[in-house]
């Protein structure tokens, strides 16, 4: 079949809804859109296990302590099982990592902004993992399979993180003066960031067009986001905290909640490289991966040893 | 309250809280996702047993104490864990040995404690056993690839074994409240738990071509109340939230 036929059962297939999977013939660009976005996904799990991991040693109970390693561990399974997605496509794990370690792939931004409190775990449950399943729920009806079933998933899981994070701020709201302020504090340094999540306005997203005609997104970036500010502003009035925006107002007209100006600037600073966790970030996935390299091979000597000892005794 | 009951549950809770802590430390810091997930794993269960050990010691104390006033607002000397768990995650062989020899001895204790005459310490122990027989199988398994994998691998393992072995022999002496314990029918019986955590040893170190390292056994008293210099750090972590922000609900 000529690129042309191939192309068109593509494009009626994507037409039809029906979800493309790894075997199929698929264009280039869709390819490596698909791996670019997926691995990108993958690393934000990963790179995300960072700041939150910050808190682990100094959780302030024991139940604390206990929900958020788990929490931290799901973001690793979730990795994980986005890294295998992403195989599916023909790039490796170790490959993935490297372009992560060498600045080729980005993650999430927001990872990028220090955990300074313990409000700041709830802020991220709350905020951050609220505004990942907003793009994820879309992402389960992405037109890639394996990416849409690991969303699923995922879905599932950030759900209960979420009202997780809402409920650590809910007791922090509820608590003490003291409590309550370290809870504002929070809200106020991650409230923008968390806006920028979304990504670019529509007008300057680069990848939104395309991204929409093959389904991958089915919304835009700033239809999520006025979808986030929807759906939050409400929560934070039942906490009694405010959100740091004094343009933030309900439109009658528009059925939305009007918002002030996002500074595009700080975005992207920090996607370029500037934020002030950026170089701490890497860093710390790169000692690791470093400190790392004689256990990997270590398990695979050892894995020859055995499979040697087994090949010498059946001879 | 019954003291002597209430100190045996901090024995066996700080000893699995520590280990829990130092493991806490690694997450997002593995050599791969999967031993990323496992060591999370391990410290989960861990944490999970800590929470039932001062539930219950809780309860004995009464006197309003909580889970979380036993594990965060005692000063050092009264931790009665052992200093290996205490020792840091120099590297990740270091990290495979101080638990590969705490599981040793894990495994076995919990065998013992299961048929405890305190119910509740023998269902703790009940539930614990499955978690400590897959922990004790992950650091054995690993122990293995390390000693028999590379030169590299080999070395820093030994070099982790004879750091952490001489460490090893606190968990086995009986202190006054063991001895107590054990006669009442509550506590484990420490020589049998020795010897079945020597063989183990014995066992798993001559698969993985390590040697068992010929080095007196360190003085030490963590189950005293005298740990590292290292536990200070530990708990200066552990409890900075419940020391900053005293009697606040989280």
């Amino acid at each position: 079949m000529d690129i042309k036929s191939l192309e068109d059962r593509f494009e009626a297939k994507i037409a039809a809804g029906e979800s493309i999977e790894p075997k199929d013939w698929m264009p280039e660009k869709y390819r490596k859109t698909h791996i670019r976005q997926i691995s990108q996904h993958a690393h934000s799990e990963i790179v995300g296990m960072l700041p939150e991991g910050n808190w682990i040693t100094r959780a302030p109970s024991l139940r604390r302590k206990v929900a958020l390693l788990a929490k931290v561990q799901d973001e690793a399974g979730h990795g994980l099982y986005l890294y295998s997605a992403a195989e599916t496509l023909g790039i490796t794990r170790d490959e993935m990592t490297e372009q992560l370690l060498s600045g080729k792939a980005k993650y999430s931004s927001i990872f990028n902004y220090p955990t300074l409190t313990w409000a700041d775990i709830g802020a991220i449950g709350w905020l951050v993992d609220g505004a990942a399943i907003i793009n994820q729920v879309m992402l389960t009806r992405t037109s890639f399979g394996p990416y849409a079933r690991a969303m699923v998933r995922i879905c599932k899981e950030e759900s209960f993180h979420q009202r997780q994070g809402y409920e650590i701020m809910l007791t922090l709201c509820n608590g003490t003066p003291e409590q309550k302020a370290m809870a504002q504090d929070a809200l106020n340094r991650w409230w923008w960031p968390s806006l920028m999540m979304f990504g670019p306005r529509d007008a300057e997203s680069p990848h939104t067009e395309q991204s929409m005609k093959w389904k991958i997104k089915r919304k835009t970036n700033d239809d999520l986001r006025q979808q986030f500010v929807d759906i939050t502003k409400p929560q934070a009035d039942i906490l009694g905290i405010s959100i740091p925006d004094e343009n933030l107002k309900w439109n009658e007209a528009s059925g939305h909640y009007d918002f002030g100006a996002i500074d595009w600037d700080e975005f992207w600073q920090v996607v370029n490289g500037n934020g002030q966790c950026n170089k701490d970030r890497i860093s710390a996935k790169q000692k690791a991966w470093d400190e790392g390299a004689w256990v990997r091979a270590a398990a695979v000597a050892h894995a020859e040893k055995k499979a040697n000892k087994k090949q010498k005794l059946s001879a | 309250m019954d003291q002597s009951r209430y100190e045996y549950l901090l024995l066996l809770g700080d000893n699995s809280m520590i280990l829990g802590h130092r493991l806490s430390e690694l997450c997002g810091h593995g050599p791969s996702l999967e031993t990323d997930i496992a060591l999370t794993n391990i410290s989960l269960d861990l944490f999970g047993q800590v929470r039932s050990y001062f539930q219950y010691a809780a309860e004995l104390k009464g006197d309003a104490a909580t889970e979380d006033s036993i594990a965060f607002t005692r000063f050092d000397r009264d931790y009665r864990n052992a200093i290996l768990v205490e020792q840091p995650n120099e590297d990740f062989a270091h990290v495979i040995v101080r638990q590969f020899l705490f599981d040793s001895f894990h495994l076995p204790l919990l065998e013992q404690l299961v048929n405890s005459r305190d119910e509740t310490i023998a269902a703790i122990a009940a539930k614990s056993i499955k978690e400590s027989r897959y922990h004790l199988r992950f650091s054995s398994e690993w122990v293995k690839r390390l000693g028999d994998g590379t030169e590299e691998s080999h070395q820093r393992t030994q070099a982790a074994l004879d750091h952490l072995y001489p460490y090893l022999h606190e968990v086995y002496n009986e202190s006054p409240i063991e001895k107590e314990m054990k006669k009442a029918g509550i506590g484990a019986d420490l020589a049998t738990v020795e010897a079945i955590s020597r063989n183990t040893i014995e066992d798993v170190l001559t698969e993985s071509t390590l040697m068992l390292p010929k080095i007196e056994p360190r003085m030490v008293r963590g189950k005293q109340g005298i740990h590292s210099e290292h536990m200070g750090f530990i708990l200066s972590d552990l409890q900075y939230m419940q020391r900053a922000y005293p009697n606040m609900q989280w």
